[in-house]
């Protein structure tokens, strides 16, 4: 019984400290006002004054702000919108990988899936600032197409939302792959065989029961790529230009440019509670996922 | 019905079926037996239209299906491992074929619902198959294959994962299906006593070709060769020479210093002609004296007693060394058994008992 009890206190009393408590500390920010002193804002819970004067001071006048500035909900909502593009694109191209793999003979695959998780080894912001080389006016990809003569002026891609888009597909390619590879090589060969049987064209065959039984996959994997890239700040400030607005990039600035501290903890606190939506959608999925196995 | 003509299959190097024929009948019940690797499933999947044969062309009522795909054959499966969609309820799965011949829904159901009291699954058309017990996934299996009403069913090993006595129930129940259907149904197995109980001609295969075809009956007391003989069933081999004394009748000599044996055989021996006599186990006589009528008799030990319920088999050692096995039925109580361990025996069989076979 105890040792079962320490087993369970281990993780919880980690995500207390690691993620409840600076939770708490930024919200704690988010509720004070500005002020030219270090850290930059006042402090909100004085003990010498007690509880009650505590809670008679908070205000909320940070998250008011950022309903009244428009600045704050387009960047959410173009966040989104970034996310939920860059998502579908990756499914799009990551779906195919992972199936090419599911099928691929036996002795390929720890090398495809070796090759898929190779470009962790490297520095993350080191492979964005390789992208930043590729996509430059004067970078790998123009040089190429001049070379082939596909284009007499150099595409004007680095510091555009499609270059956000590139990197972001780039990076998270792997964690939509993977847990769609995983869904695909459990899939039993002899049910795409028994519905062409059963009267179906290959196609069909595939939209009837490959895509139903690798469903648990893709929607991890839209969440694994989708939760992250909606939060993102390293792709948009290296690959975005100043048209790319995304919320990471805002909290960024309100934090260091502006040093805003409590109006960039409200912007936090906000994302986070954004992001509670699809991370209990995504856990609810795994669940049900454990749940049919069973 | 069918007709494999001259089938040869090659998967790169290795040639799974040598220049096969073979006809299957409408409305039979036929039974494709060998080891696992003897190409049974390729043919099986060559029916199915999962694989096209390297040389030589398949018929089905007449028509050449090679180069016809598997969703347009009239030709249905039932997969070893059933292969039922997870996603979808047992009475989806049933529909599955239907649908796709995109027939109205009104006909689809009534289809579904003669399917499932057929199979007796009633119960369980809302449940999904991982909710039922491998018995009844192996009913949906064959429910699913059956609803579209082929000409022709393939079953691959289609009671492998049941356990023997459930195995033996459906057995029953399979055959019963294939006369109220009138299908023609094509099995492939491993065991012999399944192929032997369902079907009413059996292809023996190894290594790619056809050994025998025949009844049950007919593999069993007439086997054409010794690997059939050993393959089905029990059997003692005893290699010799033929000498023809006339009347179909030959003297088999088979060891230094003992009396030939005596055998019949329709098919002709010349004289010094390698061969082996099979005869079945329960086909010999063990008896404690000497008979005195039986065409052919040896002396020997009992070396072990195998003890099954209903029979009991003796391995009965004869002082040349060779092991001859015989069976008797148990008509009485273990503790009046007259032959136990270490006692001298004769074995006795008739002259038509055994198989007298060239290789």
């Amino acid at each position: 019984m105890m040792r079962r009890f320490t087993l369970i206190a281990v993780p919880y009393l980690w995500l207390l400290l690691l993620f409840l408590v600076p939770f708490v500390i930024v919200l704690k920010i988010s509720l004070s006002d500005t002020a030219l002193s270090i850290p930059p804002y006042t402090p909100v819970l004085d003990w010498a004054e007690g509880i009650r004067a505590f809670f008679s001071q908070l205000d909320f006048e940070n998250f008011v702000w950022l309903t009244q500035d428009d600045l704050y909900w387009k960047a959410y909502l173009s966040s989104f919108s970034i996310a939920l593009v860059s998502t579908l694109l990756t499914l799009l191209i990551g779906y195919p990988i992972a199936y090419g793999m599911a099928r691929a003979p036996e002795e390929w695959r720890p090398t495809l899936m070796m090759l898929i998780i190779l470009p962790f080894w490297t520095s993350f912001l080191i492979r964005v600032y390789a992208w930043m080389g590729i996509l430059s006016n004067e970078g790998f990809l123009n040089q190429f197409l001049l070379w082939l003569g596909l284009i007499d002026t150099p595409l004007t891609i680095l510091n555009t939302n499609t270059a956000v888009y590139i990197g972001i597909v780039y990076t998270y390619l792997p964690f939509m792959i993977l847990p769609i590879y995983a869904a695909l090589d459990r899939l039993d060969g002899s049910l795409i065989e028994a519905a062409e049987d059963l009267g179906c064209s290959r196609l069909l065959a595939f939209w009837l029961v490959v895509i139903p039984l690798s469903r648990n996959g893709i929607v991890a994997g839209c969440f694994l790529v989708f939760i992250p890239a909606l939060g993102e700040f390293v792709i948009p400030s290296l690959l975005g230009g100043s048209g790319t607005l995304m919320i990471g990039k805002v909290l960024w600035e309100e934090f260091f440019s502006n040093r805003d501290w409590p109006v960039a903890s409200a912007v936090a606190v906000v994302l986070l509670l954004i992001l509670v939506v699809p991370i209990v959608l995504f856990q609810r999925n795994q669940q049900k996922q454990a749940e049919a196995e069973q | 019905m069918i007709r494999f003509q001259n089938v040869t299959k090659r998967f790169g190097e290795f040639t799974a079926i040598h220049d096969l024929s073979l006809d299957i009948f409408e409305k039979e019940f036929f039974a494709l037996l060998g080891p696992s690797g003897c190409g049974k499933t390729t043919m099986m999947r060559m029916l199915g239209g999962f694989e096209t044969p390297t040389e030589g062309r398949i018929e089905l009522a007449g028509q050449d299906i090679g180069p016809v795909p598997p969703n347009k054959r009239a030709v249905n499966m039932m997969f070893q491992s059933y292969a039922l969609f997870p996603h979808l309820s047992i009475w989806d799965n049933i529909a599955f074929g239907l649908r796709r011949d995109k027939l109205p829904k009104d006909q689809i159901a009534a289809r579904v619902e003669e399917m499932l009291k057929l199979t007796r699954l009633e119960k369980f058309a809302r449940r999904k198959p991982h909710q039922i017990s491998g018995g009844q996934r192996q009913r949906v299996a064959l429910a699913r294959s059956l609803a579209k009403a082929p000409k022709l069913l393939l079953l691959d090993e289609p009671l492998g994962a049941l356990d023997k006595k459930l195995r033996q129930d459906t057995q029953f129940e399979l055959m019963d299906i294939q006369e109220t259907t009138g299908t023609t149904f094509v099995i492939v197995t491993h065991d012999q006593e399944e192929a032997m109980t369902v079907a009413s001609r059996v292809a023996v295969m190894d290594e790619g070709r056809l050994m025998q075809v025949a009844t049950p009956a007919r593999i069993y007391e007439t086997p054409d060769s010794v690997y059939v003989a050993d393959f089905i069933g029990d059997v003692n081999i005893i290699q010799g020479t033929a000498k023809p004394i006339g009347d179909d009748r030959f003297h088999v000599s088979w060891n230094e210093g003992q009396p030939p044996l005596t055998a019949t055989s329709a098919k002709p021996f010349s004289d010094g002609q390698t061969c082996h006599l099979a005869i079945r186990p329960e086909k010999v006589t063990i008896t404690t004296d000497k008979p005195d009528t039986a065409d052919n008799a040896v002396q020997g030990k009992v070396h072990d007693i195998a003890y099954l319920g209903n029979l009991s088999t003796y391995h009965v050692a004869l002082p040349c060394g060779t092991m001859i096995k015989a069976q008797t039925a148990n008509t009485r109580r273990l503790s009046r058994r007259q032959i136990t361990w270490e006692d001298p025996v004769w074995l006795s069989w008739t002259a038509t008992a055994g198989v007298l076979l060239a290789e």
